[in-house]
């Protein structure tokens, strides 16, 4: 009775994820960063705090009120202020597409977008390619061909598969090889992947 | 992270004139190549200043005389994708199909892919290099495989664009509306190249805004045509390319335009090609002759040789096929 009753809490409670884990190992180090050099942390903090910009950002059909610096990037304010790490930062200099995610249905790299400038646009991310706790068509096709093998660009491939075929149903071989090419896989996966994509055509039917 | 800067969105062209023409504020349109530059140090940015509330600086549309215009906002996809521009300035679709990749096609602009700055790796990388300021071009004696073979003195980069040389095939003239009011001018003259100043690769000063791009009403019997050879199919700068647009009459060309991608530090007109096939039928012989005057005045660097077989390749096969269109 009173181990079920702690098994319980345990389920209900949030405990350490993963994600706030390293969260925690962050602040620990930045401290460490601050202790070595007091002064122009200070300053640039005060500066920042200064500047943070209202900012109303539509992901994946929810809306959200935040406070923004200009220079933070679309990718930053995903990850970093609402948690949304679907989206990988890759290159962080708009060439390796693994930050891509759908503005008004069109692929784009969040690392070259400033969140300011998504203001007024819908935004979807590879979280909002699910059906729930069930993966969306794209998604599924990926595991179905074996779409990858590290896994680290799959969500800016899955994105940017989603918007090649909403605006191209039925890519032909050629289509999918340029709708992907904004895409890197280190671990040279593309064969599966277009398998990926010409399957997931199928099953978004 | 970016270094520090204050973001402004103005809602008429002419209040944003007036912001950009404050030292230490850019100008922010599609932003794929600001950003970047302002990461890597290359520029730098107290304000930006967002002109993407403009609208009447976005689109395509067509006037009264025939003549098309399209707004400097006009994303490479809008444009690759419109089918006036496929069937009436293809040199120009296909351009803007070529840059870049999907997504930077998505958010990048005809007004920014006309004004971005070089790719040189000196340039973008920690080089003082003579067009930030320094005292040389680190690429005269360095990694120069991707450098000019033509048009480069002190400063050897080559211009980025695809859809310039297409423009300036196509005629094209540009609208800029600036502190002292509203100019146009040919595309042509719009670029800048090392000889006459090493720091700016445009006529664009500080206020100045590219608003719009004017084509020609199309032409009976023009075709046109841009074919870009790199390193890999796809998402990839030039190494060569080509823009054409030639009027023919009965087989006969009546007019043409060649210009150069990645081969000078600004879209590259060669003129003496244009007057070997005008007046002629194109076959073998003829594009042969005006791929060789194409390559008549480079001079390669240590290592970019190759350049001037891709160049010679590239504009002979254009041409043929070209003809057999």
């Amino acid at each position: 009775m009173e181990k079920e009753k702690i098994d319980a809490a345990q389920e209900s409670s949030p405990g350490i994820t993963r994600r706030g884990f390293l969260q925690t190992v962050g602040i620990g180090t930045l401290e460490i960063a601050v202790v070595g050099a007091v002064a122009p942390a200070v300053q640039a903090e005060t500066r920042q705090r200064g500047n943070l910009v209202p900012l109303t950002l539509k992901v994946n059909g929810q809306r959200h009120e935040l406070h923004v610096e200009p220079r933070w990037t679309l990718l930053y304010v995903l990850r970093e202020k609402l948690e949304l790490t679907g989206t990988k930062p890759g290159c962080d200099r708009g060439e390796c597409g693994a930050c891509t995610v759908l503005i008004d249905d069109r692929p784009r790299y969040s690392c070259l977008t400033l969140a300011l400038e998504a203001d007024g646009h819908e935004i979807t991310t590879v979280e909002g390619l699910m059906h729930g706790e069930q993966l969306g068509p794209v998604q599924e096709a990926f595991v179905q061909e074996d779409g990858f093998q590290c896994g680290f660009c799959t969500p800016g491939q899955v994105v940017a598969a989603e918007g090649l075929l909403r605006h191209t149903a039925n890519p032909d071989i050629g289509e999918i090889r340029t709708g992907m090419s904004g895409n890197l896989c280190r671990c040279g996966a593309y064969g599966h992947i277009f398998k990926a994509v010409q399957r997931a055509a199928i099953l978004r039917k | 992270m970016i270094p520090w800067f204050t973001y402004s969105r103005p809602n008429s062209l002419k209040d944003a004139v007036k912001q950009l023409s404050v030292p230490g504020t850019r100008l922010h349109a599609g932003g794929t190549d600001l950003l970047g530059c302002l990461r890597d140090g290359v520029v730098a940015a107290d304000k930006l200043v967002s002109i993407s509330h403009l609208a009447e600086l976005r689109g395509i549309t067509r006037t009264g005389n025939g003549s098309v215009r399209i707004g400097a906002l006009t994303t490479l996809t809008e444009i690759a994708e419109h089918p006036y521009i496929m069937e009436h300035y293809a040199a120009l679709s296909e351009g803007a199909s070529s840059a870049a990749s999907p997504q930077l096609r998505n958010q990048g602009t005809i007004g920014g892919n006309i004004s971005q700055r070089p790719r040189c790796w000196y340039f973008r990388g920690d080089f003082h290099c003579l067009r930030k300021g320094g005292e040389a071009c680190y690429a005269v004696a360095g990694e120069n495989q991707f450098h000019c073979i033509v048009g480069g003195q002190s400063c050897f980069i080559v211009h980025p664009s695809d859809t310039a040389p297409a423009l300036i095939a196509l005629e094209a003239r540009v609208r800029i509306t600036g502190p002292q009011g509203t100019r146009t001018l040919p595309l042509e003259s719009f670029f800048v190249g090392p000889q006459k100043d090493f720091t700016r690769e445009n006529v664009l000063d500080a206020g100045d805004i590219l608003t719009e791009i004017l084509l020609p009403a199309p032409a009976a019997n023009h075709r046109s045509s841009y074919r870009k050879v790199r390193a890999r199919g796809a998402w990839d700068f030039a190494l060569a390319g080509v823009a054409l647009s030639v009027r023919f009459s009965n087989g006969i060309v009546q007019l043409a335009r060649i210009v150069l991608s990645g081969v000078a530090p600004v879209p590259w007109r060669v003129r003496e090609a244009e007057k070997i096939v005008t007046g002629k039928e194109i076959d073998d012989e003829t594009a042969s002759q005006a791929a060789a005057a194409c390559v008549k005045d480079a001079v390669p660097l240590a290592k970019n040789e190759y350049k001037l077989h891709l160049v010679r390749g590239v504009v002979e096969e254009a041409l043929l096929a070209m003809k057999q269109a």
